[in-house]
């Protein structure tokens, strides 16, 4: 039985329990629901949840164990000299097995007596089945596959038999537990309870896998390059090693990349902040409840923008307007019309990223100070002060320790925000003030990094797993104190 | 009584009549809260330095009614109001009226206690200050202790004036809005329910200090406690179903009303 009926069957088995459990449960009632601890649906399900948890677990064990303990075992029965050669070899060797495998499954039983008398015609006659083999198999490979093949069939209906039982035992034993005084609901809510921790251990644990695999490559590269010259280097000249030299392994300096991140997320937040937080007040404070409900989402619409495509606005639109705009200020006042703002510049991906970082800022700003309550407004206006006095001097002092840690999570944003900077900021790795010349982000060069036809090992291409967990740290640091300075923020109140 | 002459209590009576002054005078007044609504021609004069208590059962419109004397209404989406509200001569609902000016006339202090999250000595000064009250520190030092000693605050907190206004008690963070609406030196001091969120002792406290501010000031009070209202009050009115019921002197209110729904009401035998 194939993966997808057997799943099939389980759940007609759990659909039957559910229905047998509830039919039961009424019975046994006798009319008065109040006889039993819990409402008939909650037997029903107790039923379905042992008969298909049992089921599916042994069948994913299944799934991966049997392909493990199967290979093993052919692999033991290759002969001596096959065994003597590298793992590699083995390792192609096992696969074309597993390709003569399935192909042996499609043939009728003249054409397998045939293919075990004549080997050398495994190929072609594969071949026409639609399974290509890269090359003649070696002799000992058809007794392999055969055991192969034979083995997975064997496991296959041992495995349908065995989830098929799982299913009908638990069925019958829950079936059995049921009783007026069994406590199901809270059995089926200790299950639910089990599901949803392990529903958000998964997001956890992914976090720490993520670290855990940037960290094991991020420590290859400050084997070759130590973490000095990385952290505090002000060159980024990642020279690539030409073909066969192994000395020429460039400077990686993080400064100047630095330089960059920090100076293009400091022109977005100086975009970003005003104009998120005055369109929050506007929207919290002002805007009479049509024009919010209409406002609000179409501001919001400007967060489901992808960045990339703020990159290519940035690219084809603000970047040239910028350097078309100084080229004609600069020829107004000194009479030479050479333009003074790269079409790629620190100002160009600020701004834009600061267009796209202004719904973070309304909408988290929105809700904190929407959060302040409306007793202080009362008591302020009560007072006779005006909107914006009260919004000045009592909504926003309350309001203010939640909108720095609103800002410092967009900052976050900012320095993580890799497209449109890849698109408009430029390449060129240097340490300068001036916003009208381009500068480069740390996730440019990872990007660049990244993207090539490098060695995997070598520390051009590992230093964008350092570039990576130094960004990771950085925004996680952010993320904390920002954490930390709402929850500061919220025992104001309470 | 029966000594006097008939012309002699003709006198005495004009001359009681002659005493009263109207500081606000409601005519007419209906409030609706979108289609709803909650007031329905209110007719309510309040006297100059006298404490008037609304009673009246849950959403009877006393609070609503309190509310449109300082147009704290305003503030809330889809209400209007009809009919006219003079504050001394000045028709308060009038385009012209300056309703921030109006509020510095007619003070408002919260069912709930709610200082701002500053100091207290901020708290108090916060009035003052929008309004331009004190142009020297030396003034507005003046004016915060004058205020919390009026509201009976300042030997409490003299010695910490500018720790956190939140930090006080429940009973003490009322009196402090007490004091930060006395700040502003308004003519009438408005309260919805002011000792409603606090224990026995702290609303002695208050109604005390309710007492006191009758001196200087005009004040209309929200309560729920019939108790409350005989111990604070000279005037009462009695509000049922968004119609004003009765309003007379706190003694008759209480001894011998009018009508019977507001004897009902004060027997506890509805609301």
């Amino acid at each position: 039985m194939s993966i997808s009926l057997l799943l099939l069957v389980v759940a007609v088995i759990g659909v039957a329990g559910y229905m047998v459990g509830s039919w039961r449960a009424n019975a046994l009632a006798g009319g008065r629901l109040s006889n039993l601890h819990s409402r008939p649906g909650y037997y029903g399900s107790f039923v379905a949840i042992w008969a298909m948890l049992p089921a599916i677990v042994v069948l994913l064990v299944w799934i991966v164990a049997s392909p493990i303990y199967i290979s093993s075992t052919v692999r033991a029965g290759f002969p001596e000299e096959v065994k003597a050669t590298s793992q590699a070899e083995q390792n192609l060797g096992y696969n074309m097995i597993g390709a003569i495998a399935r192909g042996m499954a499609m043939l009728s039983a003249e054409e397998r007596e045939a293919l075990f008398k004549d080997g050398t015609t495994a190929r072609s006659l594969l071949a026409t089945k639609g399974v290509p083999l890269a090359a003649d198999p070696a002799p000992y490979m058809l007794k392999s596959a055969d055991d192969l093949s034979r083995m997975s069939r064997a496991s296959s209906t041992f495995l349908s038999i065995l989830v098929v039982l799982a299913a009908a035992v638990g069925a019958f034993f829950s079936y059995r537990a049921i009783a007026p005084r069994f406590r199901a609901r809270n059995r089926v809510e200790g299950v639910m309870l089990v599901g949803l921790i392990a529903a958000s251990s998964i997001a956890i644990l992914t976090t720490v896998g993520i670290v855990a695999s940037m960290a094991t490559e991020a420590i290859h590269f400050f084997n070759r390059v130590p973490a000095w010259e990385f952290f505090f280097g002000t060159v980024w000249d990642p020279r690539f090693a030409a073909a066969g030299s192994t000395d020429s392994s460039g400077q990686f300096g993080l400064i100047p990349l630095l330089a960059g991140t920090l100076y293009i997320g400091l022109v977005a937040m100086l975009v970003a902040v005003p104009v998120g937080l005055f369109a929050a007040i506007y929207m919290s404070e002002y805007a009479s409840r049509h024009v919010r409900s209409v406002a609000k989402p179409l501001l919001e619409v400007l967060a489901g923008i992808p960045t990339i495509v703020y990159g290519f606005f940035a690219l084809v639109t603000v970047g040239p307007f910028l350097r078309d705009l100084s080229e004609q200020l600069n020829g107004l006042v000194t009479g030479d019309y050479s333009n003074f703002i790269q079409a790629q510049s620190v100002l160009t991906a600020g701004f834009v990223m600061g267009i796209m970082l202004i719904p973070y800022v309304s909408s988290l700003s929105d809700d904190i100070i929407t959060a302040v309550p409306r007793a202080m407004r009362d008591g302020s206006l009560g007072l006779g002060a005006t909107r914006s006095e009260t919004i000045k001097r009592v909504i926003l002092p309350a309001a203010l320790p939640g909108i720095v840690g609103a800002l410092l999570m967009t900052a976050s944003r900012a320095v993580g925000e890799t497209m449109i900077v890849v698109l408009a900021a430029g390449v060129a790795a240097r340490i300068q003030l001036n916003p009208f010349e381009p500068m480069t982000t740390v996730t440019v060069k990872i990007v660049s990094q990244l993207t090539g036809d490098l060695e995997f090992t070598s520390p051009q291409t590992l230093v964008a797993f350092a570039l990576g967990i130094t960004l990771f740290f950085i925004t996680l640091c952010l993320n904390i104190y920002a954490l930390y300075i709402v929850r500061k923020y919220r025992e104001q109140y309470e | 009584m029966n000594m006097m002459s008939e012309a002699a209590v003709e006198k005495a009576l004009d001359k009681k009549m002659n005493d009263i002054s109207y500081k606000m005078i409601g005519k007419d007044v209906s409030v609706y809260y979108g289609d709803k609504r909650a007031l329905y021609d209110v007719n309510l004069n309040v006297r100059q330095n006298t404490v008037t208590a609304l009673i009246g059962p849950s959403g009877c419109g006393k609070s609503t009614f309190l509310r449109t004397l300082n147009r704290m209404n305003d503030t809330i989406e889809g209400c209007r109001v009809t009919g006219r509200i003079t504050l001394d001569t000045d028709d308060i609902y009038d385009p012209n009226i300056d309703v921030v000016e109006l509020r510095a006339r007619v003070g408002m202090v919260f069912q709930k206690p709610n200082p701002f999250p500053k100091s207290i000595y901020e708290n108090v000064a916060y009035g003052p200050r929008i309004h331009g009250l004190a142009k020297a520190k030396a003034d507005m030092d003046a004016i915060v202790e004058s205020s919390l000693q009026k509201a009976g605050l300042w030997n409490e907190v003299k010695d910490r004036l500018l720790e956190g206004g939140t930090g006080l008690s429940g009973g003490q963070q009322q009196r402090l809005c007490i004091a930060r609406a006395v700040a502003v030196s308004p003519e009438v001091i408005l309260m919805d329910e002011p000792c409603s969120a606090l224990d026995p002792i702290a609303t002695a406290k208050v109604e005390e200090l309710i007492h006191e501010l009758r001196a200087n000031f005009t004040i209309v009070i929200v309560t729920h406690s019939m108790q409350q209202a005989a111990r604070v009050s000279q005037r009462t009115a009695m509000f049922h179903l968004g119609n004003l019921v009765e309003e007379n002197d706190t003694d008759k209110m209480f001894t011998n009303p009018d009508d019977q729904r507001t004897q009902d009401y004060i027997m506890g035998r509805f609301g």
